[in-house]
């Protein structure tokens, strides 16, 4: 602390110093000073719980999108069903229209223009990346769908299943186990661009970073903060994914 | 018990069925055979609606399978289906396997089920695999399992879609076995198959078909002894 003053004012005065010193000074007043590690600990709270809300969200839409999507294709011909042709068709439009349009400007439009007059900045924010991780976790779902031997189905529709009981236990099970890696990838995606909802204001890492910048004006010692915080998430989820993963093959022993 | 009238299925341009007829008894065997791409598979997978046919109509106990109201569900529990690649679902232990399709469709309980399956395994020397997942059996043993699985729903006709064909040899004889005890016990069985000794010694009855066509039925005795039809004779040529 005195240090800190000491070489702080030498810096202000505009005398020379070390880059030794320098470099203390701005770790410092980056992280220490006035107890700023904790606006960093707060973001990384608000950036978990968008994470989190936006991640639930996400697979339910996705989820849902997938299963109305792959049964509606997997119609016999001659029982088409008017209901699931008009929500596939609703649904087509929502994926091309957020895989089509940059994530930046949804938030903008969710924040700005939509819900222009709530203050919960965070949720606002974890809304809009929910149904935009909705969109992309519903193609990688209808991949894995898809990509599970035809003969399953036809294994458990002989024996008299019906579609919901064969998908719900034989097709979702395997595609689950299929569809994890890209999965993965895709929360990791998402925790990563919960940054940009400090755009309309969601309190996250960056938004804590960028109070401390302007305060300090020193920008370096904040964002590789933030950077290295955003490093230690991510390998954290991809440990815990892996767990996950490695229980699911409980069915490939041999 | 089965009534397959004037059956056609077409895939695009391709005729795969042209106005197939036929009828099968209560406990009945009988085999398809005919060569490769000559509609067996597709005519055996119409059976149970697993192809939409084109035109034609399949009655099943006097009710029409083809007809858009019945409840296929329904019926289909009452035929049961094995396939040439097993098609077990490798994320359930052998046991989940028999036991999900009878429990999910109420036709018997958690505990009456597992009985069942056990004592059904019994019967085809599998009991010990109950607690294993399929990817740990053999292709026989997966097979067996199959026949299992289809038996426990208690079905009154057994499909068999080409059952030895992705066996390695030895394992083979394993499976006819247990389908061959099936044909003594009655039960009524419609069979795919390139095995010839299997037709010729447990079919009460064996159809030819070709291009699509059914060309000649009759007693194992009449297809093997004194073939009528040309193709016959040329693809018995062939395979015997």
């Amino acid at each position: 602390m005195e240090q800190f003053e000491a070489w702080s004012a030498l810096l202000k005065a505009g005398e020379p110093v070390s880059l030794w010193q320098r470099t203390y000074v701005y770790f410092y007043q980056a992280f220490i000073y006035k107890d700023r590690w904790q606006q960093y600990l707060n973001g990384v709270k608000t950036t978990l719980y968008v994470t989190a809300i936006a991640l639930l969200i996400g697979i339910i839409l996705g989820l849902i999108v997938a299963i109305v999507r792959t049964a509606h294709d997997q119609q016999r011909p001659g029982r088409k069903n008017v209901f699931l042709g008009i929500l596939n068709g609703i649904f087509q439009v929502y994926v091309t229209i957020i895989r089509g349009t940059p994530m930046m400007v949804q938030l903008m439009i969710m924040g700005f223009v939509i819900f222009s007059s709530s203050k919960d900045f965070a949720m606002v924010g974890a809304l809009t990346l929910g149904i935009n991780s909705g969109a992309y976790t519903s193609e990688i779902i209808r991949g894995g769908l898809m990509s599970v031997d035809a003969g399953q189905m036809e294994a458990g529709r002989s024996l008299g299943l019906n579609y919901t009981d064969t998908m719900r236990f034989i097709i979702v099970p395997q595609a689950i186990k299929a569809i994890l890696p890209s999965l993965g990838n895709e929360f990791i995606v998402l925790l990563k661009d919960t940054s940009l909802i400090s755009v309309i204001g969601g309190k996250e890492l960056i938004y804590a970073a960028r109070g401390v910048i302007s305060r300090t004006y020193e920008a370096m010692f904040p964002f590789l903060g933030a950077a290295f915080i955003y490093l230690v998430l991510v390998l954290l989820f991809t440990w815990l994914l892996g767990i996950f993963e490695r229980r699911l093959r409980a069915s490939d022993r041999r | 018990m089965i009534d397959v009238k004037n059956l056609t299925k077409r895939f695009g341009d391709l005729v795969v069925l042209d106005g197939v007829s036929e009828h099968i008894d209560k406990g009945e065997c009988v085999v398809v055979i005919g060569p490769s791409g000559s509609g067996k598979s597709t005519f055996l997978r119409c059976l149970n609606m697993l192809e939409t046919p084109t035109s034609g109509e399949i009655l099943f106990d006097g009710v029409s399978m083809t007809d858009p109201k019945t409840d296929i569900n329904l019926m289909r529990q009452k035929m049961g289906m094995v396939f040439q690649h097993f098609n077990l679902f490798p994320n359930m232990t052998i046991m989940n396997n028999i036991t999900l399709a009878p429990v999910r469709t109420g036709k018997l309980s958690k505990a009456d089920a597992e009985k069942k399956a056990m004592e059904l395994l019994g019967r085809v020397g599998l009991q010990d695999k109950a607690a294993s997942y399929p990817a740990q059996l053999s292709g026989g043993q997966k097979q067996r399992v199959a026949i299992v699985r289809a038996l426990c729903m208690n079905p009154e006709v057994l499909l068999f879609d080409e059952p030895t064909s992705a066996l390695d040899p030895e394992m083979v004889g394993e499976v006819l076995d247990v389908m061959k005890r099936l044909a003594q016990q009655g039960m009524t069985m419609v069979v795919v198959t390139h095995e010839m000794g299997f037709a010729r010694e447990v079919a009460h009855r064996v159809v030819f078909l070709d291009e699509g066509k059914l060309l000649e039925q009759g007693t194992p005795l009449q297809i093997f002894g004194s073939p009528q039809n040309e193709r016959l004779r040329s693809f018995l040529a062939k395979v015997l």
